[in-house]
């Protein structure tokens, strides 16, 4: 805790010296309890009175270490309480489930809808200003909102893979709670119970204030704030000491209370991926002199595109040396595996790289001017306009909260400079083109009212709403089922024809392969490793992976027999092997594979490959003649 | 369509607010018939003739049960009165109705301030890393304030040092927009810090959320400009939180009241609930409690319909987000 979170640790600190104090507070203070000296009244900060005197000539630091000690009393009550009925309900409630939930949370509902404070008067006027029940009934309201909390957990630790184990194997449901569920919930029950008694010492802070509680003669921080707000006219100063005391314990409960829900949820998340420095030696990978096939005329030329995590102290590579171009009207697709780097590479076409990724190198021109990197003005003129983007998840890409229409409205008036008004109607053509009968209608329909198919149309009238000469596509069918497949990419390949659009498909179905481009880009762990035109790919291969890749594939694998798999995975990104990225999976490595990196070279087919053995593969009839 | 979903929502939340109301006076009349020893002694005074604690005992009508006494209480509420103040024999109804106007003067201030402010600081915090971290410090910061102390110390500095503001009382409307303003100035001040921290935290949070969503990947693609992603998309999803954080500032800020009014010496809700607890004024603090607790009813049906507004999928996602957050105003 003291290195990944220095806050909590110096709030542990604090608490610890707080709690050693107030209990010992008759050995600490430098003057007994109530000790009063008419002759020095109101002093400020002096060698004998270190934060000075009150009204009664008490000395302040010493009224202030007595009233430790109460105000943990009062914390430590309410605490018992707060964690004791929440814990108790809230595993019950979500252990349970059923009516007995069903009861626990409409109690809790009731409980929450009355405001704390003035039950908690009720109970002041009744039981004549006893702290005791003041903070017994704080924490019984509050425990409300741990029953919820409490209830959260139980439910995500019940449906672990252990506590359903033990609940088929018998174990009764008492002790599965008390071993199990305690100890999953434990993390959040603390953190809250941390953050609740901050609010706890508040509270008894305030009523003391308002002379609610009854404490004897006993100082307590906010009855030296009382004390003080009668004299401010006289003197500020006594008004401070106390409520710095306050304040800086709940900030410690806060922050032990952060520092406590860190940790209970750090418990879970994965280890982020180690950072290797391979991207820097982009320079010395020797550069295929062929990518001088790329030419400027390309509607799109990607020369050299790499992207990286940026955000960590080593960058981590994910895309190294992407380079191929797509001339206007044509149809290229970049295939590989998930996690080879297709998307990203796409959205760094775009400027949409997430946060903490960016393109580390290489350039994008389209139509001529670059992309990217010192040009910040570039993408906006080219989003939309220029290049429009559909991707994979068709309903979570439209914004929830407003209409088809007013996403179609909003693009229109964007490009088209027209009015909101006069939009409509362009709008509507737009729906028309992208084949819905009833386009009136769906302009009113809000995305959650959308099938998956219609969502999909929705964002492709988007995409080309802006009259863009690009169209990239990112898995634009795999969430759709088939029949809707067809349909969308009929959709595009008539919009392509009407149009002269050119379209990056991203996707790692060969059938929508065969069907769509004219050229392929296979990529592998964040380089690409073949590129050929579409007949020459599927007749001629020539790098293993896209030979295993259309061996894989469902649709032309024979029937009745086992559908062949690529052994392995792609290497994650931090940890690539020199030399070819695929040798580990690749059955027909040698070893001259592993030795260094290996460039992109024109093969016999005149497809570019990257594969070390091409020639002697082509000659062993491991990749056909 | 809506209007009908959002119709049916606010008549199953009114339905349900009405037992809700029943058991939150319940609660406090069970209390009150705990009381410990006899409660005409304990009010009267032990000095006080046997007539007089008998009158009093006839007052209550402490020799019914106390479900009677409750239904006779109930009876009567619903027809609007809620008995007389046992301090200075006045309807309660009429006194917590004159204490309505400071009370809602102040926490209508603080719903605008902390909501302006806490929403701008917000965004802001969500869209730069940094400036992100500052907010988070700065917001726990603010909880960490007591409000009550917070609002000595303003009144020491602006009132008494500087005289800006007058240190105490209230100036209804009436007496002038400029008099008012300065009456409730810092009190607002005071209660909005803590609100506004809050709400920038949440704001932060649910921005980042909106912010990180596939659709917004969209609209940028689609060359939307950034102006509109955050205000016309991002901020509009979320909406449903902050308004929920809105609502629990409201509430928070009642609950404020009680120590808050009582430092500025303003004759609202809060400081009346105080003095009624003070001088064990048992008809005043029930009357209290039933103005609070409908107050608090008001504004959650208020929160249900703008979820409505601004949510489509209002009805699955009203109740999950409601589900979700721990409702810190209430204490």
């Amino acid at each position: 805790m003291c290195r990944r979170h220095p806050a909590g640790a110096a709030a542990t600190i604090y608490l610890l010296a707080l709690i050693a104090v107030g209990l010992a507070a008759e050995v600490v203070a430098p003057y007994p309890l109530g000790q009063q000296d008419l002759r020095d009244v109101l002093s400020g900060p002096s060698g004998s009175h270190w934060l000075g005197t009150d009204t009664l000539g008490r000395d302040l630091l010493s009224q202030l270490l007595y009233s430790i000690r109460p105000s943990l009393v009062a914390t430590f009550e309410a605490m018992v309480v707060f964690v004791a009925v929440g814990v108790v309900f809230g595993i019950l409630s979500g252990y349970l489930g059923g009516a007995v939930d069903a009861a626990i949370s409409r109690v809790v509902e009731l409980v929450q809808s009355i405001p704390a404070i003035i039950m908690i008067l009720v109970v002041l006027g009744v039981f004549s200003n006893s702290a005791l029940a003041a903070m017994v009934t704080l924490g019984l309201i509050a425990s409300a909102g741990l029953v919820r909390v409490a209830r959260g957990s139980t439910l995500a630790v019940r449906e672990e893979l252990y506590v359903t184990a033990a609940r088929v194997s018998g174990v009764r449901p008492t002790r599965i709670m008390r071993t199990h569920v305690l100890r999953g919930i434990l993390g959040p029950v603390l953190a809250q119970a941390s953050l609740f008694a901050g609010v706890t010492l508040v509270f008894q802070a305030a009523l003391s204030y308002l002379g609610l509680l009854s404490t004897g003669n006993h100082p307590t921080w906010g009855g030296m704030i009382g004390d003080a707000s009668q004299v401010i006219s006289r003197a500020t100063w006594p008004l401070i000491p106390p409520g710095v005391a306050i304040s800086l314990t709940v900030l410690a409960f806060g922050a032990l209370g952060d520092a406590l829900r860190d940790i209970a949820a750090g418990q879970s998340s994965a280890a982020a991926p180690r950072p290797v420095s391979s991207w820097t030696r982009r320079a010395d990978i020797a550069r295929g002199g062929d990518a001088t096939v790329l030419s400027s005329e390309a509607l799109l030329d990607v020369r050299d595109l790499s992207v990286a995590v940026t955000d960590r102290s080593a960058p981590t590579a994910l895309v190294t040396e992407v380079s191929f171009s797509i001339w206007q009207s044509e149809t290229v697709a970049l295939v590989g595996e998930s996690g080879c780097g297709k998307s990203l590479s796409a959205l760094a076409i775009m400027g949409l790289l997430p946060n903490g990724v960016a393109m580390s190198g290489g350039q994008v021109y389209f139509d001529g001017s670059p992309l990217g990197a010192g040009h910040p003005e570039s993408f906006r003129r080219v989003r939309g306009q220029g290049i429009g983007f559909v991707s994979q998840h068709s309903q979570a890409s439209l914004d929830p909260t407003h209409t088809v229409g007013s996403h179609l409205r909003e693009v229109v008036v964007r490009h088209q400079r027209m009015s909101w008004k006069s939009a409509k109607e362009q709008a509507i053509e737009l729906l028309e083109q992208v084949k819905f009968p009833d386009p009136k209608r769906v302009m009113a329909l809000y995305p959650h009212e959308l099938s998956g198919g219609m969502a999909q149309r929705v964002n492709v009238a988007l995409a080309i709403a802006g009259r863009p000469k690009l169209l990239i596509a990112d898995e634009p069918t795999t969430a759709l089922d088939v029949t809707l497949q067809a349909e969308i990419l009929a959709l595009l390949r008539e919009i392509q024809q009407s149009t002269g659009l050119a379209i990056l498909l991203i996707t790692h179905d060969w059938g929508v392969v065969a069907d769509m481009a004219d050229r392929i880009v296979v990529m592998y762990a964040g380089e690409v490793v073949e590129q050929a035109d579409i007949d020459t790919a599927f007749s001629r291969p020539r790098f293993p992976y896209t030979l295993a890749l259309m061996e894989a594939n469902p649709t032309t694998a024979d029937p009745g027999s086992r559908l062949p798999t690529i052994d392995g995975r792609v290497p994650p990104p931090g940890s690539w092997p020199e030399g070819c990225r695929f040798a580990d999976r690749c059955p027909y490595r040698a070893d001259q594979c592993t030795v260094s990196s290996l460039p992109l070279r024109v093969a016999d087919t005149g497809s570019l490959s990257r594969c070390a053995r091409v020639t002697s593969l082509v000659q062993e009839g491991v990749l056909p003649k | 369509m809506r209007a009908a979903a959002v119709l049916r929502l606010v008549a199953r939340r009114l339905a349900w607010s009405i037992p809700l109301a029943v058991a939150a006076t319940l609660v406090s009349f069970i209390l009150v018939a705990l009381l410990p020893g006899d409660a005409a002694v304990s009010l009267v005074g032990q000095n006080a003739s046997l007539e007089q604690i008998e009158q009093v005992r006839e007052d209550l009508g402490l020799h019914d049960p106390v479900w009677t006494q409750y239904g006779q209480w109930l009876s009567r509420a619903v027809r609007g009165d809620l008995g007389d103040s046992m301090v200075n024999r006045q309807p309660v109804v009429g006194q917590l109705n004159d204490r309505l106007a400071p009370s809602m003067s102040l926490i209508a201030g603080v719903v605008v301030v902390a909501t302006v402010v806490g929403v701008a600081i917000g965004i802001l915090g969500a869209r730069r890393g940094r400036v992100g971290r500052v907010v988070d410090s700065v917001s726990i910061t603010g909880l960490a304030i007591p409000d009550f102390w917070l609002g000595l110390v303003l009144v020491v500095a602006f009132a008494v040092h500087l005289g800006w503001f007058p240190p105490t009382g209230y100036v209804p409307w009436s007496d002038g927009i400029g008099p008012w303003l300065r009456s409730v100035a810092l009190p607002i001040i005071t209660l909005s810090v803590p609100a506004t921290a809050i709400l920038a935290r949440q704001t932060r949070e649910a921005m980042s959320t909106a912010l990180n969503q596939e659709y917004v990947r969209t609209l940028r693609a689609a060359g939307i400009g950034e102006g509109s992603i955050v205000f016309r998309h991002a901020l509009r999803n979320a909406a449903i939180p902050i308004l929920t954080v809105v609502g629990l500032v409201f509430v928070g800020a009642l609950g404020g009241t009680v120590a808050v009014e009582s430092v500025f010496a303003i004759s609202g809700l809060g400081r009346t609930a105080m003095q009624a607890t003070a001088t064990r004024d048992l008809p005043l603090i029930q009357g209290v409690v039933v103005y609070f607790t409908l107050i608090v009813i008001a504004v959650n049906l208020l929160v249900d319909c703008a979820y409505g507004y601004f949510d489509p999928r209002f009805h699955s996602r009203a109740t999950e987000s409601r589900a979700k957050s721990l409702r810190l105003g209430d204490l």
